[in-house]
């Protein structure tokens, strides 16, 4: 850090706080445009998952599902435009074209009189058209109960499993001494580098073995030997609540097994919140073991099934649209209830104690 | 020390590491059964020809030496580089920047940090299917705004020139992940050290540039080894954009997806193992190389405190 030294004191022609303020809006207006960025894919999943088959082929798509307005003309279902005549704005159908761009409008107050206009000079009038029924024919078509319930089964059981374990494990690596400990913690680290194509095969070989390939067991099983991610935060969490807390339940006769359970897992709830809820969106996101366990489809996950009914249906993007819109919805109600553990970081926190 | 308490302080040692590996039983058993154990029956495979159906027969290197005359394995592995060496660059420097101003003290900052991470809570087929979408180029959103421009945009997921982009382009708008590390990072950078450059008179720039990027290079060092580790692993956006196969012109086959293709669609899983080894390799030697070079730019202040 010897390198600030030298610098001297600068004039500033904003003065400090008139510089911070300029940085600071600058600063806002860039996250805000990135914001507003980030914000459009949502806007185009929820717009098209309202629209209906003639709003989808809308070339540019509007950003909002609208449908051109259209009136009846003699038992027609016509267009309808705002057009200029003789100087002044009026609402007419387009009842036919012409050649040259041109078509035959008529005011629906009086469709026995028609005037030929410029097509391209008139507006169409638009309306917003919002399709809600696509929700529900989406997911009775692609069986959606069915794939809920198999995905709350994974995720909730396996995360029962890896709250157990982890708990168990990330104890015994923050409270003990032991010879080799060490060893074995820097080893449960490594795996977290471990590519898991090197272990993904054979372990499909064992489950296959085992009879358990198409069913949910190969997802739920392996969260009940803990996994390095989720040790190292609890451990890390652990690590923070004072011994002295840990030799008071000694000295009442506690036994480690009640420590954990009355004296560092009530502690540790904030970490246990934290790992549950990356869990829950690592399990609800997960797409390479369902798929190459789970072959029939009473036994897919909304992951699977999802990526099925993409393949068999993409023309009806409006449906797949509602779909999707249901499967992210979870994981962001759940991002939006607990915020704080991502934008405040409460598990790194614990990290610097 | 006493030697009349020796005994008993042993049996209490013995005891706390009966403990300690009573605890972590759940981890060394997973360890051997999810881990070791598969490893080393992959190398075995590795030697093998397998179809999972009849027992695996020994080949010797045959599975190697195959491999290595395999035009798609080389050409997979230069689809995952081509995808790395844009993706992982840019996919760091654009969520260091952004962390860099979520970790300003702005009215309404949590509002922005919300909206930044929300995109990578919800990786996954959805994601996926949804910038299909948007990179179609008559219904999707980005050609059409481009024409505003008089840019006639390419086929991005259609074209084979284009694919790769494409898929860079999506995995930026997920990177809420790395800006979250970056964010614990840069708020784990003690104030005093501002304090002191600003006594020092060190302007902004000159902070950023002497204590807040030393002083976040171990978090950097975590995300580039962890998004190099990711891209070899690179599968579900692709599989689902392409239905597995990779297409246009395999110009998205990545490594990952190949493996995938020979494992469980050729069912040739000594093949498959081989790559996995490889793979392996790969990954291992390229994390050494960074862990050794991060002796020249990784700057620790202190080890985590231990007990």
């Amino acid at each position: 850090m010897a390198e600030l030294v030298k610098s001297s004191p600068r004039v500033n022609v904003f003065g400090m706080q008139g510089q911070s303020f300029l940085l600071k809006g600058i600063t806002t207006l860039i996250l805000a445009a990135g914001a507003g960025v980030i914000m459009i894919p949502f806007l185009y999943l929820l717009s098209t998952s309202l629209k209906d088959r003639d709003q989808l082929r809308q070339s540019p798509p509007p950003l909002s599902p609208v449908a051109a307005t259209t009136v009846i003309i003699n038992g027609q279902e016509e267009p309808l435009y705002q057009v200029t005549l003789d100087g002044q704005s009026r609402q007419m159908a387009l009842i036919k074209n012409r050649p040259g761009g041109k078509g035959l409008f008529v005011d629906p107050a009086s469709p026995d009189q028609p005037y030929e206009l410029v097509i391209a000079q008139q507006t169409p009038i638009k309306h917003v058209e919002m399709h809600f029924e696509n929700y529900p024919v989406a997911l009775q078509q692609m069986k959606f109960n069915k794939l809920l319930i198999n995905t709350l089964l994974v995720t909730f059981l396996g995360m029962a499993g890896m709250l157990f374990s982890c708990s168990l494990v990330a104890y015994g690596f923050s409270r003990f001494r032991a010879p080799w400990l060490n060893v074995l913690f820097i080893l449960l680290l490594s795996t977290i580098m471990l590519p898991s194509q090197v272990r993904l095969l054979p372990t499909y070989v064992l489950f296959n073995k085992l009879g358990w390939v198409d069913t949910l067991l190969p997802l739920i099983i392996p969260q009940f030997f803990a996994n390095a991610y989720d040790v190292f935060l609890l451990r890390q969490f652990f690590m923070t609540i004072p011994l002295e807390l840990d030799d008071a339940a000694k000295i009442d006769g506690a036994s480690p097994l009640q420590t954990l359970l009355y004296i560092i897992l009530p502690q540790a709830r904030p970490a246990l919140v934290s790992v549950a809820i990356f869990h829950f969106l690592y399990a609800w996101n997960d797409f390479y073991e369902p798929l190459i366990y789970l072959h029939s489809p009473e036994h897919w996950t909304l992951a699977v099934g999802l990526q099925t009914f993409n393949a068999l249906y993409a023309v009806n993007t409006n449906y797949i649209m509602a779909a999707s819109a249901v499967m992210i919805l979870p994981p962001i109600i759940l991002y939006f209830l607990a915020q704080r553990i991502f934008t405040q970081g409460v598990v790194f926190s614990g990290v610097k104690g | 020390m006493d030697s009349s308490r020796n005994p008993r302080h042993l049996s209490l040692a013995r005891r706390e590491s009966l403990w300690a590996y009573a605890f972590i039983s759940p981890w060394i058993l997973g360890f051997i059964i999810f881990t070791i154990g598969p490893m080393l029956a992959s190398l075995f495979f590795s030697f093998t020809e397998y179809n999972i159906v009849d027992s695996p027969r020994w080949i010797g290197f045959t599975n190697y030496v195959n491999l290595f005359h395999d035009d798609l394995f080389w050409h997979s592995l230069g689809v995952t580089f081509k995808y790395a060496v844009i993706a992982l660059p840019l996919g760091l420097v654009i969520s260091y920047l952004i962390a860099v101003l979520l970790n300003q003290r702005l009215a309404g900052i949590n509002i922005w940090r919300t909206l930044y991470f929300l995109p990578s809570v919800i990786a996954g087929v959805a994601v996926a299917l949804l910038w299909g979408r948007i990179f179609d180029p008559k219904f999707g959103i980005i050609n059409p705004f481009l024409a505003r421009f008089g840019i006639h945009g390419p086929g991005w997921l259609a074209d084979p020139d284009w694919a790769v982009p494409a898929l860079v382009i999506m995995s930026l708008w997920g990177v809420g992940g790395n800006i979250i590390i970056y964010l614990a990072g840069l708020q784990g950078v003690p104030t005093d050290l501002y304090d002191a450059a600003k006594v020092d008179g060190a302007n902004a720039w000159q902070r950023f540039r002497y204590v807040t990027l030393p002083m976040t290079t171990p978090v950097i060092f975590y995300n580039l080894v962890l998004g190099l580790i990711g891209t070899f692993q690179y599968f579900t956006e692709v599989y689902v954009l392409t239905n597995g196969s990779g297409n246009p012109a395999r110009s998205t086959l990545f490594y990952n997806l190949y493996l995938y293709q020979n494992a469980f669609k050729y069912f040739h899983m000594g093949y498959a193992s081989t790559m996995a080894w490889v793979l392996f390799l790969i990954v291992l030697a390229f994390t050494l190389l960074i862990f050794r070079s991060s002796d020249t730019w990784v700057y620790y202040e202190g080890q985590l405190r231990g007990r």
